[in-house]
């Protein structure tokens, strides 16, 4: 059970990290996550059954990481549009996200071939990669967890190193002061393009990871999920205060993990206090409600609501 | 240099505040009509002038930040008149009269720094290396403010007169050929102000800047500046440099403002009969 709210934690942690990044970083409030998440499911769902098909070739490390970058890229290219709509035709934010977001509910049932829903019951290579890398010495659980541990801190690291470069440094500023960006000669609608890329390409690898744990993909994945990954920023963000970028992330990951923990313990002993199954979302609503009011700190978006009339190249 | 020519700038009336305008954006009110300016290369020029002449209007327009209706703006021997603001401030360094302008506040000085250390597209490499942070500390030393020592800490813990400054070193680190400064030491107290004026003056000649000023403080002005120009109602209504500046006293500009206005009332006079 613990494993099991650890990997959870972790796996749905990096699709909390794309929403830090888009809410917190750039401040762009983006609804995207809801179409690049399922787009990253199918995508890696659909790719892992052509290759069973294909003559169902042993799990390999090769195979794994092709699943995760393509459920990076779909994931990205979902983000791409919704930075063009809100660039080119200046769409507010939230709704080129949920522009973006119905266009890829067909988009992923086309990826799935037509259906709503793809099990991966024959071959999940990257499930069963990751049960067995360790030869079953501890366990099938504890491997995975193991393998989550790992992926997981290879994503933080590589965003904390990411946020210390010029282009990271960049992003940071934008979110906070867009004039600074200008004045540095730099292009704002490039450098947030990739920032939004970035953003929906972590939700995408999540989605990815998501339908191999769960053993399926499904268009349905991304409801809620904003929600989910909002909730854990602001949970994160109660733990502690820190301005350090890396230890940001880190405490992302932790509040997904209390998350899925909350959210487990509310469908296990929830009916104790007359809470169902049912009520999940009406609870993460209340906890990022919560949140809000005890860290006094609601979604940043004063500003940057619509792109600055910057002429010139998109 | 700076070369403008024949410039207009005008913003439309929105909200249909000028009889109900059927046609969505309204009629445009024209700012700056046939505006016409020249700042040699190295010239520190002081733009004067009353509330709503245009001079902020003037910078914005160099800038990029506000669209121009026609005529046409040169930095240097380039148009660039129709490049995005982020293109021009490949040559153009700013500071605004907002202290919290300039700066990204939730981020380290250190950061903002690096940020305007270098002007054009950033690449995928460590923005603070320990050369790079010697460097800058090195820099902010310079300013006398004791920054150098809170290098780590959030430009928004720094008051404004210390955020000012940091805004101008930021303005020039990357040396741009042009500076436009807009009112920047409008908002600090006198001993600020005096601290980054004389820090201008520095980095003006430091890095052989051409500067166009906008102030309200007349003393200032001519201290400062080899050339005033003075703007009313968009148009320039007196551009003196020279001998025939250095012999003026604030009182002279205070009589040449005088003027300006006057005619203003005069045009109205007309405007009525
Ligand atoms: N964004 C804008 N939209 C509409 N009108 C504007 C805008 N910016 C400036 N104006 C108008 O243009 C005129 C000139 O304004 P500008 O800010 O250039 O004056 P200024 O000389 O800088 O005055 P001040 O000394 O008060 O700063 C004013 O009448 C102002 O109302
Ligand atoms: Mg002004």
């Amino acid at each position: 059970m613990f494993e099991g709210i650890l990997i959870e934690g972790l796996v749905y942690g990096i699709l909390a990290l794309g929403v830090f990044i888009s809410f917190r970083v750039l401040d762009f409030p983006d609804l995207t996550v809801e179409g690049s998440f399922p787009a990253g499911a199918a995508a890696a769902a659909i790719l892992a059954t052509r290759w069973g098909a294909q003559g169902g070739s042993t799990p390999g490390l090769a195979i794994s990481v092709i699943l995760l970058v393509l459920g990076f890229l779909a994931g990205a290219a979902a983000g791409l549009a919704t930075s063009a709509i809100h660039h080119r035709l200046k769409v507010p934010p939230l709704l080129a996200g949920i522009v973006t977001m119905t266009g890829f509910y067909s988009i992923n049932l086309r990826i799935l071939g037509g259906k709503p829903n793809l099990p991966l019951i024959k071959f999940n290579p990257l499930l069963q990669g990751a049960r067995d890398w360790l030869g079953g010495a501890i366990g099938s659980e504890l491997s995975l967890l193991f393998a989550a541990l790992i992926l997981a801190a290879v994503v933080v690291g590589l965003l904390d190193l990411f946020f210390h470069t010029e282009i990271g440094i960049g992003m940071g500023a934008l979110g906070v002061n867009e004039a600074a960006v200008v004045q540095a000669g730099v292009n704002p609608i490039s450098l947030r393009r990739g920032g939004i890329m970035l953003a929906n390409g972590l939700a995408g690898l999540s989605g990815a990871l998501a339908a191999s744990y769960q053993g399926f993909a499904d268009v349905n994945f991304g409801a809620g999920i904003v929600a989910a990954g909002l909730a854990s920023v602001m949970i994160g963000e109660l733990l502690l205060k820190t301005q350090f970028i890396g230890v940001q992330l880190l405490r992302v990951l932790l509040g997904s993990i209390l998350f899925r923990g909350l959210m487990y313990a509310a469908r296990s002993w929830g009916y104790l206090a007359g809470i169902g199954p049912n009520d999940l979302r009406l609870l993460t609503a209340l906890l990022i409600i919560g949140a809000m009011a005890i860290s006094g700190r609601p979604l940043r978006g004063k500003k940057a609501q619509m792109p600055r009339k910057t002429r010139g190249s998109a | 240099m700076i070369r403008l020519e024949n410039l207009r700038v005008g913003f439309s009336q929105g909200g249909g505040a000028q009889g109900g305008s059927a046609q969505g954006a309204g009629e445009e009110r024209i700012v700056l009509n046939d505006f016409n300016l020249s700042v040699p290369k190295g010239q520190t020029v002081s733009l004067i002038g009353s509330n709503g002449a245009g001079k902020s209007t003037v910078l914005n327009a160099i800038a990029g930040s506000v669209p121009i209706l026609g005529g046409a703006i040169f930095l240097g021997e380039r148009e660039c008149g129709g490049d995005p603001e982020w293109m021009r401030a490949l040559t153009v360094g700013r500071v605004r009269q907002n202290p919290l302008a300039g700066t990204a506040g939730e981020m380290t000085i250190l950061d903002n720094l690096a940020l305007a250390s270098r002007k054009g597209p950033r690449r995928l490499r460590f923005a603070v290396t320990s050369r790079i942070a010697r460097n800058l500390a090195d820099k902010v030393a310079d300013l006398g403010m004791g920054l150098e020592n809170r290098l780590r800490e959030n430009v928004s813990k720094l008051s404004g007169g210390q955020r000012q400054a940091l805004t101008l070193l930021m303005a020039v680190l990357a040396e741009p050929s042009v500076l436009l400064l807009d009112e920047h030491t409008a908002a600090l107290d006198p001993a600020n102000a005096d601290l980054v004026s004389e820090l201008t003056k520095r980095f003006v000649r430091q890095y052989s800047l051409t500067a166009l000023v906008v102030t309200h403080d007349m003393g200032r002005a001519l201290s400062e500046a080899d050339r005033i120009v003075m703007m009313h109602a968009g148009e320039v209504v007196a551009d003196v440099e020279g001998e025939e500046k250095d012999r003026m006293a604030v009182a002279d500009l205070v009589a040449l403002f005088r003027k300006a206005r006057g005619s203003e009332y005069a045009e109205d006079r007309d405007l009525l009969r």
